[in-house]
């Protein structure tokens, strides 16, 4: 039995989804819309082909993979756990009236399906069995190893969904806005962030300076941005952003759940906590117990020192 | 306008999660409950959409007797009333809910006419499923935009905006509609007394749907092995600073 | 941090009463002392991080306000304390005639300036209340709050400097161990410390940590609702983080206070919420603090109504928000009082439990006093963590005392109010004859104990006029006439009274003469069958207690004292016996039993009973032997407490209602009546100036100010004796004195009786002081039925001590003339003592 695999884009997120796609067994074909075509590792790719998909248009993604499923009968659907894989998943099990399974660390076919998914942003796994005809799955961002991009791109087959009305209304009309400058959080290879403990929004200052030295963006606790110090664009989390920092430096963040979702995608973790026992640390790769007041400057003494020195 | 929003009851939890004996449940007796902070904002922004436009503001929630709770705590930020949907002990899948919101939004639209809005968050924040809005709005037959950080009503349209790389990506959709929206599409007001006290004399409309089975059938909850880990103590107070600089040199960012 | 592996005294427990403790240990001189605390520094996360920090000085109990005092006055000297002044507003009648009260209290205990103020005046300090709401108030002036943490730190910082302490956050202690009797070590998961003293400081969790050394700390965790609300925008330019008064809502059991630009409201209102410490979550499991709960919104509408009500303009803003929300974890104890002291199961295991941030600093100092010293400079008998009898340590006593205590933290208690709750427990034998008799209970020590007697109605009649009436409703509250009728007929005839309250312990062995030698001023080396009544003193010679030893051989002795501080005696004395077992201690308070027989007609009852002897010359005053009264052989003993012939008669518990009938039966030939507590511990006992433990005998006052220095002091050696003896070279300070209200008439035209702690005052309501800065107030109070008047018992400094002056009670808010009768302990009533003696 197949397993069909919407690509959104080519990357290292398409090479998880399709890593964890093959643990289903059967052979892997693509479904791909809009610039995406090629695709290599399946067997074969379905591109849609409509006007609708120049921009991003989910609920005709969603019309197009329904289409697909319809004429093959896959026995199951996967996507990258991406903002879009899981809207556009969710859609087509809404169609179909389907059961779908979001953000998952393993699967196995079967009747009922078995699947691991992530809880709490990834603080905690479901073991679960999904009861449908065909499984409808994401996979959770990092939580494989994506497998290496070789051979040939596969043959694409072009296809013309019927799309209806209604599946064209939900249609990016436009970008707004540019970032502003500087670096983006989601982006940063470095991120220093801090909760309350800073003590105010001027107790930032500290924090800013390290990460100006280190060219990276401050992040914060949620309490933080529910206090009105920092923005929510600074907020790291499981509602914030999800960071994918080299190095991310936590001062005084105890290490709640709703804030380890969002930087558990950290290469390394160095908290700096007055409290030896804080739940971080379990999480954390390095530690320094001190006063973040305390320390963060002579961190920022220390790198000014290595550089003139 | 007539906005509605559906909020879910979640355990608020500390820095580590305990499960219950059978591993089906997270041991809350520690703990308090709220609402995602997604629908947080969900609910400040239908408030603010009621207070700019007019009309009605609804909080509608799938839960237990106790999640009375956090439709009181929506009605203390402005929600006019609230629908209750009261279920057992054992939680409903994605499906199942958007089956019986579906039949409750159905039910009291023919009571009380449509709803121009209807505001989820865009995930819950203990199960993530990411659909019951999407579920809701196919089968309601309107049009949905989801992960949204700006929604403003212009006349019959609602304008919807989703951070992108680099910008935001703006979807225009005919009212009546769904959005599902992210934190951080408002800063929530916190509940002032009279608006406390008010909230404990609006009306709730509360009944108990059937459960039908769970086709996303939950079996067990695991803490993932992570949580054990050892981090190194590169040392205590500003004399640590030396060997951070090197664990930043190592990694290749000072 | 590496823990040592032995220290003189690990506390466990860096809130405020651990860090004080901690560091006053190491200020009197300990130079190895280990503080440890599983939690994380400078809030670990019990009570005392989420405290409201806030201090009112003035509490009707004496102890706990000089512990107050001593905090503020260490705050201070830290630095951390900051004056806001408090306000405790009253909204009923009755709350206004409390605050009068609580004007005496600030006055006897020297809090001043307090005031009485009007709604307006209220009004004007608190510009942000609804004066319609309230009728007045009472304004303390140095009302502050404190950074309780931050003193935490201060103390801490000041140890390590010192070298003498050494702090280990994030260890949790696993075992406590105990050999022989003694604390011998602390397990902890950074290792063991081996410890001569180990102090239990752990607010909430210390029941837990004396369970782990076998011992008890009975306190029970409850909740405490608190708010907080802003931006408050009146307060939004505030340049102190309070710059208002604290209000103390005190009818709603409420209080309202400002925190930066937050109005932060607190609730004692709401339904008792109880845990076990075993229920609270760890550090890691907590979502805030493990003793920051979810706040439970439906205990707390009420209070919002009224916090509304009370300052609509910040609580009825609509853009004022609610940002906060907890229910706080903090110790609730059976009776109110902390737990503080060596634990009676374990030696060298303390406790210092139950503490509030406003008394944490004064008790830490007290407790290092204590264990440094051997006693503390402010008198902590109410507080000694040896005071409870085993029924008291039951989680059902705790968790239903707390219960019925909670909501009365702000209540209007009246002096002698009684538990509703968990009674019944301890049953005399006499107890289904007393209920015939419509007695009147009123609790001590768990024991049910008639305050008076209905059947004795008709003796109302009987001495008409001589027996008072009370006609203010406060006066008359747990209170009868009959009291005083039921004097009048023991005086005349004869009283039957159930003692069943005493603790009664034997000591006996080679070594027990010496034990009691040890701990009493007066001579015990005395022939069998005499009575000493002596007092035990504190090393600086103030009273520890006051007691009859009986010596019923060479080598045994029998102690009785008072029920209530039965075990803290227990305690003391078992400390005293000698180390090498020479010397055995029994505790026998159940399986005695004793009835008191009083009066003129006493000794023709008794001899109408028993063939022994009991005349003057063949059974002398202060003397006690074994007599038969029908098939029971009783101790009886030949003292008295109302000063009247008669004897204690000490049965077998089983026995006990077997001799009541015998008594009664013969008693009524002689016109004997049953008589309550009423007649036993306030009017016969105040018409003969006999002191009582606890009011006018305490630790600060001294065997001469009481002038019970009579005699030559004994050679033999006993605790307290060097302090005495100088004690008798100095002039006294103050001299306890009888005084008699001259007029009780009030502006109102009721006549009001005053009932003890109220202030004595100069005839122009000036306070009088002594030299060591004591203020004079009314130790007991009570009627003097046989000479038809109110007798105040006070201590009065020597140049005011003169039989005649004219001084004054203010009681409810008014002054009432008294004069001096008596300077010293000569009575009113029978001075020659020739009752007792006849």
């Amino acid at each position: 039995m197949a397993t069909l695999v919407y690509v959104e884009e080519p990357g290292d997120l398409t090479q998880q989804t399709l890593a964890l796609a093959r643990s289903l067994g059967g052979p892997l074909y693509a479904f791909t819309a809009g610039d995406t075509v090629a695709v290599s590792g399946v067997e074969m790719v379905h591109h849609a082909d409509a006007d609708a998909f120049r921009s991003y248009a989910p609920a005709a993604l969603a019309r197009a993979l329904v289409e697909l499923v319809e004429a093959h009968k896959p026995a199951a659907v996967v996507a990258a756990g991406t903002p879009r894989g899981n809207e556009v998943l969710a859609r087509v099990a809404a169609i179909k009236d389907l059961p779908f399974a979001a953000n998952c660390t393993a699967f196995e076919s079967g009747r009922p399906g078995s699947v691991t998914r992530t809880r709490w942003g990834g603080s905690l796994l479901e073991e679960a069995r999904v009861h449908a005809e065909t499984l409808l799955l994401t996979v959770q961002p990092h939580s494989v190893q994506g497998e290496p991009a070789s051979g040939e791109p596969a043959p694409v087959e072009h296809f013309s969904p019927s799309l209806r009305d209604e599946d064209l209304v939900v249609t990016v009309r436009e970008r707004v806005g540019s970032s502003a400058g500087g670096v983006t959080l989601a982006d940063a290879k470095v991120v220093v962030s801090c909760g309350r403990g800073a003590g105010s929004p001027e107790g930032f200052g500290i924090i800013e300076e390290l990460a100006g030295l280190l060219g990276g963006a401050v992040g914060c606790s949620r309490a933080v941005t529910m206090a009105g110090w920092r923005p929510h664009t600074d907020q790291v989390g499981q509602t914030g952003t999800k960071i994918a920092p080299d190095v991310y430096i936590a001062c005084g963040i105890s290490g709640a759940t709703q804030h380890m979702a969002g930087c558990k995608g950290a290469k390394t973790i160095l908290a700096i906590n007055t409290d030896p026992e804080a739940p971080i640390l379990a999480s954390a790769d390095y530690a320094v117990i001190g006063d973040l007041h305390e320390v963060v400057p002579a961190i920022s003494a220390e790198l000014r020192k290595e550089r003139t020195g | 306008m007539k906005v509605l929003v559906c909020v879910k009851r979640v355990p608020m939890t500390g820095g580590k999660i305990v499960l219950t004996e059978d591993s089906r449940a997270i041991e809350t007796k520690h703990l308090g409950f709220t609402i995602s902070p997604h629908e947080e904002c969900g609910v400040e922004e239908a408030v603010r959409l009621v207070e700019a436009h007019g009309g009605e503001s609804v909080v509608l929630t799938l839960g237990p007797p106790e999640a009375e709770e956090q439709l009181r705590d929506a009605m203390a930020l402005g929600a006019d009333r609230a629908i209750h949907l009261v279920t057992d002990e054992d939680e409903w899948d994605a499906q199942a809910t958007a089956g019986a919101i579906v039949d409750a939004v159905r039910a009291d639209e023919a009571a009380t006419g449509a709803y121009d809005l209807v505001i989820f968050g865009n995930e819950s924040a203990d199960s993530g499923g990411y659909q019951v809005g999407i579920r809701v709005a196919y089968a309601l037959g309107r049009p949905v935009a989801t992960g949204l950080k700006g929604v403003t009503a212009e006349g019959t349209t609602v304008r919807c905006e989703q951070e992108a790389a680099g910008g935001r990506d703006v979807y225009v959709l005919p009212l009546p509609a769904v959005v599902t929206v992210l934190e951080g599409l408002n800063l929530p007001r916190y509940p002032s007394v009279p608006s406390k006290l008010r909230a404990q004399k609006k009306p709730v409309d509360a009944s108990s749907p059937a459960r039908p089975e769970s086709r996303l059938e939950l079996l067990r909850l695991v803490v993932p092995e992570s949580q054990g880990k050892e981090a190194e103590i590169l040392g205590h107070g500003p004399d640590a600073a030396p060997a951070v600089v090197e664990v930043l040199r190592l990694s290749g960012v000072a | 941090m590496t823990l040592p592996r032995q220290a003189r005294a690990v506390v466990i427990g860096c809130g405020i009463v651990g860090n004080s403790v901690a560091y006053h240990l190491t200020d009197q001189g300990w130079s190895d002392v280990v503080l440890l605390d599983k939690g994380p520094l400078p809030n670990p996360g019990g009570s005392t991080g989420h405290a409201s920090n806030f201090i009112y000085p003035v509490d009707h109990s004496k102890e706990m306000t000089q512990l107050t005092l001593e905090s503020v006055r260490q705050y201070e000297e830290m630095g951390v304390f900051t004056e806001s002044g408090g306000l405790e507003v009253a909204r009923t009648e009755e709350r206004m005639e409390e605050l009068t009260r609580r004007v005496a209290s600030a006055k006897s205990w020297g809090i001043e300036p307090v005031s009485l103020v009007t709604p307006a005046d209220v009004k004007e300090l608190v510009p942000y209340i609804d004066q319609t709401v309230i009728l007045g108030g009472f304004y303390t002036p140095s009302v502050g709050v404190v950074d309780s943490l931050r003193a935490g730190t201060i103390m801490r910082t000041r140890g390590q400097e010192s070298g003498a302490l050494t702090v280990s956050a994030n260890t949790e202690v696993v075992g406590i161990d105990v050999e022989g009797g003694r604390v011998r070590r602390v397990r902890t998961t950074e290792g063991d410390v081996d410890a001569e003293i180990v102090v239990i400081a752990c607010g909430v969790w210390s029941p837990r940590l004396a369970r782990m050394a076998g011992a008890s700390i009975p306190l029970t965790p409850a909740v405490h609702q608190m708010i907080d609300i802003g931006p408050v925008p009146r307060f939004e330019k505030a340049a102190r983080s309070i710059e208002f008064p604290i209000v103390r809502d005190m009818d709603t059991n409420m209080y309202e206070r400002q925190d930066g630009t937050s109005l932060e409201i607190g609730s004692y209102a709401h339904r008792a919420i109880q845990y076990e410490p075993e229920d609270l979550p760890s550090v890691e499991e907590a979502a805030l603090t493990p003793t920051e709960f979810p706040f439970t919104q439906d205990d707390f509408n009420l209070q919002l109504e009224q916090a509304l009500e009370l300052m609509p303009e910040i609580v009825g803003d609509e853009s004022v928000g609610i940002k906060y929300a907890i229910n706080g974890i903090l110790s609730l104890t059976p009776d109110g009082m902390p737990i503080l002291g060596e634990l009676p199961e374990v030696g060298g295991l303390w406790s210092a439990a139950a503490v509030w941030v406003k008394e944490g600093p004064g008790v830490g100092k007290s407790l290092a006093e204590w264990m440094v010293h051997g006693e503390s400079h402010i008198d902590l008998h109410s507080s000694d963590a040896a005071r409870f009898w085993e029924h008291q340590k039951s989680s059902t006593h705790v968790k239903a005392r707390t219960a019925e205590g909670f909501n009365k933290t702000y209540g209007i208690v009246h002096p002698l109010e009684q538990w509703a709750s968990n009674r019944d427990v301890r049953l005399s034998p006499y107890h289904a004859r007393e209920q015939e008799l419509g007695a009147v209970f009123f609790e001590a020590a768990g024991w049910e104990r008639p305050q008076w007697y209905e059947s004795n109605a008709p003796l109302l009649e009987e001495y008409g006029d001589r027996v008072g009436r009370r006609e203010s409703e406060w006066d008359a509250r747990w209170w009868s006439p009959i009291i005083n009728a039921e004097h009048l007929a023991m005086r005349d005839r004869a009283g039957i009274f159930d003692l069943s309250a005493f603790a009664i312990f034997d000591v006996s062995g080679p070594g027990a003469l010496d034990a009691l030698q040890q701990v009493s001023m007066r001579q015990c080396d005395v022939a069998v069958g005499r009575v000493v009544y002596t007092p035990w003193l504190s090393p600086s010679g103030g009273f520890k207690s006051d007691l009859t030893i009986m010596r019923l051989g060479d080598e045994h002795f029998r102690v009785v004292t008072g029920g209530a501080h039965g075990m803290a005696d227990h305690k003391w004395l078992r400390d005293h016996l000698p180390s090498d077992g020479s010397a055995q201690l029994a505790e026998l308070t159940s399986a005695w039993s004793t009835l008191g027989l009083w009066g003129p007609r006493a000794r023709d009852i008794l001899a109408s009973l028993t063939s022994a002897d009991v005349s003057h010359e063949g059974f002398p005053f202060a003397t006690c032997r074994t007599i038969e009264i029908g098939p029971v052989r009783v101790l009886a003993s030949r003292i008295s407490y109302v000063g009247e012939l008669g004897w204690e008669l000490y049965v077998p518990s089983e026995q006990g209602a077997r001799l009541w009938d015998l008594v009664w039966e013969a008693g009524r030939a002689h016109g004997a009546v049953p008589c309550g507590i009423g007649v036993y511990g306030t009017t016969g006992r105040l018409e003969k100036c006999y002191r009582a433990f606890g009011t006018e005998l305490e630790s600060e006052y001294t065997v001469v100010e009481a002038d019970m220095a009579w005699g030559k002091v004994k050679e033999q050696d006993f605790v307290g004796k060097e302090a005495h003896l100088r004690h008798r070279d100095e002039a006294p300070a103050a001299i306890l004195c009888t005084l008699t209200v001259d007029d009780h008439t009030s502006s109102a035209g009721v006549a009001r009786f005053p009932m003890g702690r109220e202030p004595i005052l100069t005839r122009d309501g000036q306070p009088i002081v002594d030299a060591k800065g004591r203020r004079s107030y009314v130790t007991s109070a009570g009627a003097a039925p046989s000479v038809g008047k109110h007798v105040l018992l006070a201590y009065v400094p020597p140049e005011r001590a003169e039989a005649g002056a004219q001084l004054a009670v203010e009681y409810m808010g008014e002054r009432y003339p008294v004069t001096l009768d008596v300077v010293g302990s000569a009575p009113i009533f029978d001075p020659e003592n020739s009752r007792i003696r006849s």
